[in-house]
């Protein structure tokens, strides 16, 4: 019994050494967001300038079904990454699509969707910056999935990849769709 | 060293220069952490500027983590300061301002933590670990003490008493 006391320390200290070694495996990127569960944030945004029949993207649009808002730029190279993914799931997935293209150039953005692919039901361009905020922006690319009622239920930091998609938005759109 | 020591003359030059690039490093030193804050977005107002500074230097910033966003040059870091003085001008109070920007980023912004139930572990943590220890000393120390009685300090028994007169009387 006295030979365990004096194990003790030794014991806890194993522990705050598991524990310690486990938070390098954690993402210090990865921060959760504030916002979910609460309403999308009210906003309005014009369209990408000089982008033929883009009408830009409100709050108004994200009620009804259950949509992806994807923060994009033409300037960050994991947007370019993921973009593939994002078409596959509005294309093949069914699941609609909006973007928010994050500072940038009008020019650079026609550019890019010309060249990579344009797989936004819509468009909203925050030259500033200041919708993102309202969003919690921290990084492009980010991702956030939202509810019939407009809610947003699931945030995504960083490039999506096939395996978020199908193991975690798909299921969660399915889900969300019969609630 | 025989040359620093060997003319008053020449220590008094090199003392000038001392003085001049420590000066130098001093007024820099001094200037650094306003870097970060551009001239075009500091507000006309000197107290509003000095409250938009001190809410920048409570909040953190989202992209170099361990910077507040009043030190830091990333460009959120820019645009976080703008619409802390934007909400400032507003009218809005300190208080408001940072619920404002946690409303959208978390506590994870701030970066004095808040005392609340899931902070209580990151507050209350080491002083728990700090009485843990206190009561395993105390315990430590009172078995020790009841230890020494029982075993250490009891009389000496008559046999043992007379090998010790033995031995002292031996040394005489």
């Amino acid at each position: 019994m006295r030979r365990l006391l004096y194990l003790l320390p030794f014991l806890l200290f194993i522990g705050v050494g598991v524990a310690f070694y486990l938070g390098f495996e954690r993402d210090p990127r990865d921060i959760p967001s504030a916002l979910i569960d609460k309403p999308a944030p009210v906003f309005e945004l014009p369209p990408i300038e000089g982008l033929p029949a883009s009408a830009g993207l409100s709050s108004a649009r994200l009620t009804g079904d259950v949509t992806l808002v994807n923060v994009f730029a033409s300037w960050c190279i994991p947007c370019k990454a993921e973009h593939p993914v994002i078409t596959r799931l509005s294309r093949e997935k069914g699941v609609t699509v909006f973007g928010i293209n994050y500072k940038d150039k009008p020019e650079d953005a026609r550019t890019w969707l010309s060249r990579n692919g344009d797989p936004y039901a819509a468009i909203g361009a925050d030259q500033d910056g200041r919708v993102s905020i309202d969003w919690g922006v921290y990084g492009v690319p980010e991702s956030y999935l939202i509810d019939r009622q407009g809610r947003i239920r699931f945030k995504h930091v960083g490039p999506l990849t096939p395996e978020v998609i199908d193991q975690q938005i798909l299921p969660m759109v399915k889900h969300l769709r019969q609630g | 060293m025989t040359r620093v020591l060997s003319g008053g003359l020449r220590r008094g030059v090199l003392g000038g220069a001392m003085g001049v690039v420590l000066g130098g490093i001093l007024a820099l030193s001094a200037a650094s952490p306003a870097l970060s804050v551009q001239p075009d977005e500091v507000l006309a107002d000197p107290g509003l500027e000095h409250r938009a500074r001190a809410i920048s230097q409570e909040l953190r910033c989202l992209v170099c983590q361990n910077q507040s966003i009043d030190d830091s040059n990333a460009p959120l870091a820019r645009d976080l300061r703008l619409l802390v003085r934007d909400r400032l001008k507003a009218g809005d109070s300190d208080e408001k301002v940072m619920e404002f920007v946690t409303d959208r980023y978390g506590d994870y912004v701030l970066l004095r933590p808040p005392f609340k139930a899931t902070t209580l572990v990151l507050w209350l943590g080491p002083f728990a670990v700090l009485a843990l220890g206190a009561v395993g000393t105390f315990l430590f120390l009172r078995g020790r003490r009841g230890a020494a009685a029982t075993a250490d300090t009891a009389p000496l028994s008559a046999d043992e008493q007379r090998r010790l007169d033995a031995l002292l009387r031996k040394d005489d």
